[in-house]
């Protein structure tokens, strides 16, 4: 059993349009001290995956279905009030935009203090003390003197390493990350990567990173699964996504990234389109739209069939694609298309 | 914070000092003559002249000015010789048609407007804000729709139109609240609450209405802000989020509109004050216009005006209490 097992996870809202299904059927597990990583472009349900996790959807306009289950705990059928306990204590999460994310009204200290002070029972000062110690872990100098600044005092580095000592204050053993890098300097993004990273091997923590950066899965990731359309299209391990991915919306996103090696004359290949409306799913292959090579596949089985999400091959179960191409086919236009830009392909 | 208030203050003075000046000069170049405002039907020039030298309105402009401030701060002789009285401080100046000092109406007056006022807000705030946020929690729903329309019915009606209802209904028809008029908390404390609730409910039906739109839509406002999704991510009850967390941030605008209905109001809420008959500034006010009373105008212009100006500093004040991000320099 892992500790984090989510089954065939289904989100959908009600709009005046019509029913958006932000997520149809998404699976994955992740273990303590491991991390998996999901990515995808704006749109493709990744975040809203993290907010059912986490039982932040407002249950009386989003329709949460399947299973979450937390070291063996129903989630998705459990009461409202046991999730919010789990909050905080159990789970935690962090965001994309700090600033934002912090009250701008109330000092660091006192956040810190709140969150502790939830669901343990102590005094405010044994908690100020728990919020010092905290901050100094996260590597912020002068915790003494930032526990009395506001957010607005801090930088955007400072902010995220605030969010995150908020999010550890209860020990919490699953960690989601929302873009945790993506309002923050380069440099400040590999230092956010490198503290999540230690952070992990002192708690052993099960880390789920939502992320559209390629650069910081690299860093972090043990597991990936890719999200396109509100569902897993691929899934495995790092290396599986990597050096031999398989379906053709993840060769569109590696070959999106920029690369050092490249040349200055090779553009940046973006997936032509944009992404499907969530209302109006397409009938068969739900990238079938902005898929180059369909037309690989005999008759119409893109425009009429939903592929399944199928290993890839007997040895490795663990990675899953889901796409009509034969396999032998799938194979070769990912050396074609990543040959030239990745050293190894094995 | 202390030399940022001292400025305010001395910054106050002179707006005051400008406002004086000004309304001074508006009451004077007005065709009426005060002097011959201060006798009635039976009035001879003599008796006009008299009166004019008695108040000193026989003296140049800014003459009549400084007398006036001097009044304020020292207080003033009216008249010369054998005939005259004096005016202890504060003197705003003297009603002849009244034939008291101004000071003297409204240390009378203002009580009773800040009685219904202090009571109307108290009412209106809890009330307004309440229901505000009750919409906000339940967006879209009939619940959201009928409280947010039945105070859109309640900020539409004029309130003489709601307090005559009240006198009808209440009053007249079921007899539930007697018609005792003002009495003063310290002589019957039962009398005294029958005697303001109803004005206390009119007034708080108009403002209330406006504060629960007010709270309702900076509510759904920051009930999408990142901050809020954090307090729930952090486990907090549903409660402390909405209260603690959301409503904090709502705040500002709230304390503007409240410090600024406030002081209008303790200036005179001159509708419901008629309706009920109530002897307070708006009555005053409503009077003294009416009389052309000078003397009465002038000070309750600038009291107004003070009010107004307290008021804007205590509200900037806590703007910087409220929200860490505002400096105040």
């Amino acid at each position: 059993m892992s500790f984090l097992e989510v089954e065939d996870l289904r989100v959908q809202f009600s709009t005046d349009d019509g029913v958006v299904k932000a997520v149809d059927g998404v699976s994955f597990t992740v273990d303590k001290r491991r991390t998996l990583a999901i990515v995808g472009e704006s749109g493709s349900g990744k975040s809203v995956t993290s907010a059912a996790i986490m039982g932040l959807h407002n249950r009386k306009t989003a329709v949460v279905e399947g299973s979450v289950r937390l070291d063996g705990q129903e989630l998705i059928t459990a009461t409202p009030d046991t999730v919010r306990a789990l909050r905080g204590q159990r789970m935690a999460m962090i965001f994309q935009d700090p600033l934002s994310s912090l009250h701008p009204f109330y000092s660091v200290g006192d956040q810190l203090v709140e969150a502790a002070k939830v669901h343990q029972d102590l005094s405010t000062k044994a908690a100020l003390a728990q919020a010092k110690t905290m901050l100094d872990k996260v590597g912020i100098p002068n915790a003494e003197r930032r526990l009395s600044d506001y957010p607005h005092n801090l930088s955007g580095g400072m902010r995220q390493r605030v969010m995150i000592a908020m999010a550890l204050m209860n020990g919490p053993e699953l960690l989601i990350a929302d873009e945790p890098t993506t309002a923050l300097d380069v440099t400040v993004q590999a230092q956010i990567i490198a503290l999540l990273r230690d952070l992990q091997e002192e708690f052993g923590t099960a880390i789920v990173l939502i992320t559209h950066d390629l650069g910081v899965v690299a860093d972090l990731a043990d597991d990936v699964v890719v999200m396109y359309g509100g569902r897993v299209v691929e899934s495995g391990g790092v290396e599986d996504i990597y050096y031999r991915p398989e379906m053709p919306y993840t060769l569109g996103l590696l070959g999106s990234v920029p690369r050092m090696s490249a040349g200055r004359q090779d553009r940046l290949k973006p997936i032509p389109g944009s992404p499907p409306s969530l209302i109006r799913l397409p009938e068969g292959c739900v990238f079938r739209p902005r898929c180059p090579y369909h037309t690989l596949v005999p008759g119409n089985r893109c425009d009429t069939e939903r592929p399944e999400l199928l290993p890839v091959s007997a040895r490795n179960p663990e990675h899953g694609v889901r796409c009509h191409i034969k396999p032998s086919k799938r194979r070769e236009l990912a050396a074609e298309k990543l040959g030239d830009l990745v050293e190894g392909t094995a | 914070m202390a030399t940022y208030i001292v400025r305010r203050l001395v910054a106050m003075f002179g707006m005051l000092i400008a406002l004086s000046i000004i309304v001074f000069l508006i009451f004077n170049a007005l065709p009426s003559d005060p002097a011959r405002l201060t006798c009635g039907k039976s009035c001879s020039p003599q008796i006009i002249e008299a009166n004019r030298q008695r108040l000193g309105l026989d003296k140049p402009l800014p003459e009549q000015y400084g007398a006036f401030v001097k009044g304020i701060f020292a207080g003033r002789t009216y008249g010369s010789g054998t005939a005259t009285f004096d005016c202890s401080v504060p003197c705003l100046g003297y009603s002849f048609r009244k034939g008291e000092e101004v000071t003297t109406l409204i240390t009378r007056a203002l009580p009773v407007t800040a009685q219904v006022a202090l009571g109307a807000f108290f009412l209106w705030m809890v009330v307004g804000i309440g229901i505000g946020i009750f919409a906000a929690l339940r967006r879209g729903t009939w619940k959201d729709r009928s409280v947010m329309g039945a105070a859109l019915v309640g900020y539409s009606f004029p309130s003489f139109f709601i307090g005559l209802i009240f006198i009808f209904l209440l009053q007249i028809k079921l007899k539930v609240i007697g018609f005792t008029g003002f009495v003063k908390f310290t002589d019957n404390p039962g009398l005294w609450f029958n005697g303001l609730i109803l004005p206390w409910i009119t007034l708080a039906l108009l403002y209330a209405a406006f504060y629960a739109r007010l709270t309702r839509n900076q509510m759904l406002e920051t009930l999408g802000e990142d901050y809020i999704r954090t307090a729930r991510a952090k486990g907090l009850r549903e409660r402390k989020v909405i209260g603690k967390h959301a409503l904090r941030a709502c705040l500002t605008p709230l304390v503007t509109a409240a410090g600024l209905d406030l002081a209008n109001l303790l200036g005179g809420a001159v509708i419901t004050e008629a309706v009920f008959n109530l002897p307070g500034m708006g009555r005053l006010a409503i009077d003294s216009v009416v009389d052309s009373d000078l003397p009465i105008i002038t000070a309750v212009t600038l009291l107004v005006a003070t009010f107004i100006i307290v008021a804007n500093l205590i509200v900037d004040i806590l703007y910087a209490v409220i929200d860490p991000r505002v400096r105040l320099a």
